[in-house]
Formats: structure tokens, sequence, C-alpha cells
């Protein structure tokens, strides 16, 4: 069997299981643990391996949206943590849990990893919620919130002929139909475009509100073609930031997302699949053309995070939806890609490649 | 036994308010007593952009910049978004645009809301101003919102500002509310559900049988869910102690006073109360207490001495 073709790293990392609960609208009878541990137990079943045997634990999710601080020290409880785990978390989407667990195999200080994340935005208005994010001196307090954002960045596009309100029903429309085959989703089918959110955003251009968990397991070399048939390779991974004023960029492109896919290797060979985390509609305008996306690509066959948003967790669910399709043989080349903040302020990219067949 | 699915969810209001005090920098300081004055100031950046809400340090190269103009109180709408329904704590109650706007002699854009008629009366590219707030104080909404203007730019560009202002604005209070309902889950609930009838009842783990009170849901030692509910004491028994000598805001109880772990009988660790009907000087280690409940507790207010012998150290030295 030959090892990943492009391989730029010390040492051959990959996706070896990856778990998801169904994402639902509420959750109010699971605490955040009880939500979280099911996930866990599957994700850690398909590898055999125990928690105790994982090497390093590391964890995203963020205290605002449930409104519980220190939530991550109750859901650890999930995991098995004694004896002492080598753990960490990190108060961002789980893929970022993910390049952090990356890197701790990189060093050599791991060979496996535990990596989850999740949300649970029902108790709170996570429209709300966001704006707590936003720059404290000339943002917060206007309390912008994550939908107005977002339609002030799909007018700039609109104004640029980047796209329309019919191009933009048509991505719900086909993220909402692909998710027909994604039992986990929270929005499947035909799901009407309604009213204007915040205009030119309507209903459909938004993502679902939602409580969800995902979790996957990273394996290096030898090692994961033990835990896995056809492991996922990390070929490539990195991630950039923007300027945090928005006045300031650019908001009909993603330069953070196009240097972070050179740097992953995205445009050294073609991908079959893309999975983006693109919340709204007229974000996946911004990503197709900063990666530079050609109709081949299959874009979001999950539905991507239009069908299923849980805060924390959608952007860990892409690169793990990609290596589902390469551990099942959909997929030889994918890219997975990872959003956090206002209008795809910091963006994570990562190339994933299944051994040649 | 085991546990039954709760009967009904448990919710409670829950208000997180958190008032950050914020120092500024003395470009952000310059701006916002700017605002507070009248005058918008905008900052160079190293390749000579006018940046406006200025910054204190470069974008693109991270440089310290520090060299101050004033714009136009006038500018052009870069891109909108029609609001129909507002939100609380936004700049207007009615229905606005969010708007990005250039001011006049600046090269980037400022976020607030624009008081328009309708979405058909906003446009990109449409001329706008500010409307200064009747208070102003320093702060971002010391722009109340902008208006839609029908002047030209003015001719003269951004003019050199020293940035010097009497008694210039050092920082801002950051004020946040976000409400939330809070559900506590499955293991909780029955908890709860329980104390409202005097009861304790704990969640046993099947892989190592500990008792967690008040469980959680899982043993976070074997990472497993809690399944058995098992009720424990009434009594239990002082593993430690400490005594209290700080009076706590909005608590009615005289110090000194006593504070301990209580094992209650088939707990298998040790959970927290107060202990009253007994001098503070005589609480020790092993004294066997009993919960007290006061008319309409959700929960024990207190624990005081069941009168019985002392437990052996042995008896409870697992659970310190």
């Amino acid at each position: 069997m030959t090892g990943p073709r492009t391989s730029r790293y010390a040492r051959d990392v990959a996706v070896v299981a990856f778990a998801q609960s169904d994402h639902l609208r509420r959750t109010d009878e699971l605490s955040e643990v009880e939500m979280v541990m099911p996930v866990l137990h599957q994700v850690l079943a398909a590898t055999g391996l125990k928690a105790g045997e994982i090497g390093f634990t590391c964890s995203g999710s963020s205290d605002y949206l449930a409104g519980r601080a220190f939530s991550f020290t109750m859901t650890l409880d999930g995991v098995g943590a004694w004896p002492p785990i080598s753990e960490s978390h990190v108060e961002m989407d789980g893929a970022w849990a993910l390049y952090e667990a990356w890197v701790k195999i990189q060093t050599g200080e791991a060979d496996t990893a535990l990596v989850y994340s999740y949300g649970k935005s029902s108790p709170g208005s996570v429209r709300d919620v966001l704006t707590r994010q936003l720059d404290p001196y000339y943002l917060a307090p206007l309390w912008p919130d994550s939908v107005a954002l977002a339609a002030l960045q799909a007018q700039a596009l609109v104004d640029a002929g980047e796209t329309d309100e019919p191009a933009l029903a048509a991505i719900a429309a086909r993220s909402r139909a692909d998710a027909g085959a994604n039992p986990h989703a929270q929005l499947r089918g035909a799901v009407p475009q309604g009213d204007y959110q915040v205009r030119p955003l309507r209903t459909g251009d938004c993502p679902p509100v939602g409580d969800g968990v995902a979790a996957v397991v990273l394996a290096a070399g030898d090692l994961a073609r033990q835990l896995c048939d056809r492991p996922a390779w990390i070929t490539g991974i990195d991630h950039r930031i923007e300027a945090h004023g928005l006045g300031l960029r650019d908001l009909t492109d993603s330069p953070s997302t196009r240097i972070a896919a050179q740097r992953a290797g995205l445009f050294d060979a073609p991908v079959d699949t893309a999975e983006l985390h693109a919340p709204f509609s007229s974000q996946e305008v911004v990503l197709r053309k900063a990666l530079g996306l050609g109709d081949t690509v299959a874009v979001n066959p999950s539905g991507g995070a239009l069908a299923a948003n849980p805060m924390m967790a959608a952007g860990l669910i892409r690169i793990g939806e990609a290596a589902a399709r390469i551990h099942r043989g959909a997929s030889d080349r994918a890219v997975a890609h990872a959003t956090s903040g206002p209008c795809l302020q910091q963006n994570l990219v990562a190339v994933l490649e299944g051994d040649t067949r | 036994m085991t546990a039954a699915s709760p009967p009904e969810v448990l919710r409670a209001p829950l208000v997180v308010e958190f008032p950050f005090t914020r120092s500024l920098g003395p470009v952000q300081s310059a701006f916002l007593t700017g605002l507070r004055d009248g005058v918008v100031l905008g900052v160079k950046t190293s390749d000579g952009r006018v940046a406006v809400p200025p910054v204190e340090y470069d974008p693109v190269t991270s440089e310290e910049i520090r060299e101050l103009v004033e714009v136009a109180a006038t500018g052009t709408v870069t891109t909108w978004a029609w609001n129909d329904r507002p939100r609380p704590q936004q700049p207007l109650g009615t229905p606005f645009a969010w708007v990005l706007v250039k001011l006049d002699g600046a090269d980037t854009a400022l976020l607030h809301a624009l008081d328009a008629p309708g979405p058909d009366a906003v446009r990109t590219g449409m001329r706008v101003r500010v409307r200064w707030a009747a208070e102003r104080t320093g702060a971002i909404t010391d722009i109340a919102c902008f208006e839609p203007y029908d002047g030209p730019a003015p001719k003269a560009g951004p003019a050199p500002h020293d940035g010097v202002f009497q008694d210039p604005v050092t920082g801002i209070v950051a004020e946040a509310r976000l409400d939330y309902v809070y559900s506590p889950g499955r293991a909780q609930t029955a908890y709860i559900n329980a104390l409202s009838e005097q009861r304790t009842v704990g969640e046993r783990c099947p892989s190592c049988h500990k008792v967690y009170v008040p469980p959680r849901g899982a043993c976070p030692t074997c990472g497993v869910a809690t399944t058995d509910q098992v009720e424990v004491g009434p009594a239990g028994t002082v593993t430690t102690f400490c005594i209290v000598n700080i009076k706590a805001k909005n608590l009615d109880i005289e110090v000194p006073y006593v504070y301990a772990h209580i094992a209650l009988d088939g707990a298998g660790l040790a959970l927290h109360g107060r202990i009253g009907g007994i001098p503070y000087d005589q609480v020790r280690m092993g004294l066997r207490v009993e919960p007290v409940w006061t008319e309409g507790g959700r929960y024990p207010d207190h624990y005081r001495p069941t009168g019985e012998p002392d437990a052996d150290y042995d008896a409870y030295k697992e659970l310190i």
C-alpha cells in the first residue's frame, strides 16, 4: 500500500473515525455531557480504542452559547479522564481543536488523538450571543447580529455581480436536498426560502439554529492503517485570519481561505469533494471563488452548515464528513474548510486523501 | 431502580451580565473623545490610507500608527442590509439599514445603522451623514445613526489633527446582558425533583459502582452514563470543614460559621453544606449530621448534629 501522495509533514496523520449526533433545534432533556457522551462512545468504538489508550484529547466549545461557565470541564466527564489524561480545550470550533491535536501528533508527543466539539445554542439567542465575539469598542455596543453581518456581505456580493437572490436560493435548495441523504441533518428536503431575515438574506439563506456534537479520532502512520481500512490522510492543513475591522476587508473575497488552501497544498492536484463551512448561502459563493472550485467538485454533499450548524462543531463536521467519504471510498481527495467569526473572518483548510486504490 | 425519563423538563431563566471596563489606547481614546465632541478622526496607515474607525496598529504591517486626521461626518454607503425587525439594544428601535459607510476622507468603512424610510430608499453608493446622539459620552453610540444626505463630499481632504481634547475619554464600560433559559438535563432534573420531596437521590456508575451526589449523568472516572438512581442519606458524616470568618454579600448568616464537606450515607463523594445547631468551634471531622429543611426550601438550609457517636475515621477516609 502506498502512503499519502502529497504529505509535506514529519508524520503522516489521518482521520480514522468520525461520529456526530443528530442535530436538533432543542435538547432540553439533556445536559451537555449527556449530549456529548454517546458520540464519544461511538467514535471510540469505531476504532476499538478506549479513552485511556488515546494519546491526546482536545475539545472545542464556547461557554457563551448555553451561558454555562467552564462547561467543557463538565463534558470532560464523558471522556473518562481518570487517571488524568493529556487534554486541552479551545474556545473555538472543533476544527481548531483538531489542528492543535494534529500539531501534538506532529511533535511526536502522541500517536492518537480524540477531538470533539459541541454546541448547545438552544438555551440562548445565538444571534445576540455572537455579537459578544466582536470588537468591544466599535462593534459590540451596536449589537450587530450574525445574520446582519452576513447580510452586509451578501449585499456586497450582489453589488459586485457575483451572485443574486435566485442563485443564493439555489445554493440553499441544493444543500437541503443533498441533506436528504444525511440522517443527522436538522433541515432536509424542500425548505421554503421564506421572508427576509435581514435583506438580502432570507430564512432559507440562513443556517438552522440547533444543538449538536461531533468527534473524530486521529492516528499517525501504521497505527492509522490498523484502526481504519482506508484512513483519510491529512496531507495539508493551515488556518489564517483577516483583520477584525469589517470595513477594512473586501467582503466579497477571502484571501485568508486562499492562502490557507495554498499552504495546505490544495492547488497541487484536483479534489473531487469539498465540505465548506458556509453557514450562509452567500458565503459559499466567496469560498468557491477562494478555493477555485469548479463544477466537477461535489460541494457539501452532506448538506453543509445550511442543513445543520451546531456552533463550535459545524467546522469539525466538515472535516469529519470529508474524511468519512474517503473512508467509504466515495472520495479520493477532498478539501474541508472551517470558519469562525463574522463574514468568514478566520478560515481553516484541510486537504484529505485516501490511499490509492 | 433504573433511572426513569424525567416526567417533565425543568426550565429556569438564567441571566448573564458582564459589564467589562475597558481601557483605550491613544488612537481609540482620541477617536471616541472626538465623537463626544462631534469630530470624526481617522488614522493614517503605513501605506498612506486613512482608516476610520481608526486602529492602534497597522492592519498590514502591525506597526504602531499614531498620525491622526479629521475626516468629514458625511460619506458613502459601501454595502447595506435592511433590518425589518430590530433586536433589543441595536441602535434604532424602528426598521433600519445596517450600513458600512466610507466617510469622506476615509479609505475604510465604519459599521453603523442608517435611518431610512424603507429598503427602497437605500442603495450602495448613496450619500449619508452622521446623526449625532443628543447626549454623548465618548462611545461609538455617540453616533446615533446615519441619515440620508444629498450634499457632495467636501472639496478639502482629511486635515491633520493632534488628537488633543479637553478631558479625554480613557476607557469605556462595555455592558452586556444575555438571557438564557436553562435546563439541567436528565440526571440533574431527577436530583432536583427528588429534593422537592426532601429526598437526596444520586446515581451509581454501572462500571465502578461509585454513587455520585449530585449526579451529573456521567461517571468522570469511567466516562459512562450513570444509570441507577440511589437514594442516599438523609444523615451523613462531616469529612472535612472550614470556619468562615468573612461575611458574604447578600447572605444573612452570622460569622463565624462552619462550611463542611458532608458524605451522605451511601454516597461515593462528599457534597458541601453549612453546619448549624452546634458552636462553630465544636465541629469536627467524623461528626454525624442530618439536613435541616426550612419551610418551602428547595434544598437543605443547613446540617445539624444527629447526636450519634462520631463516625470512625476509617469509615470516611476514602471520601475526604
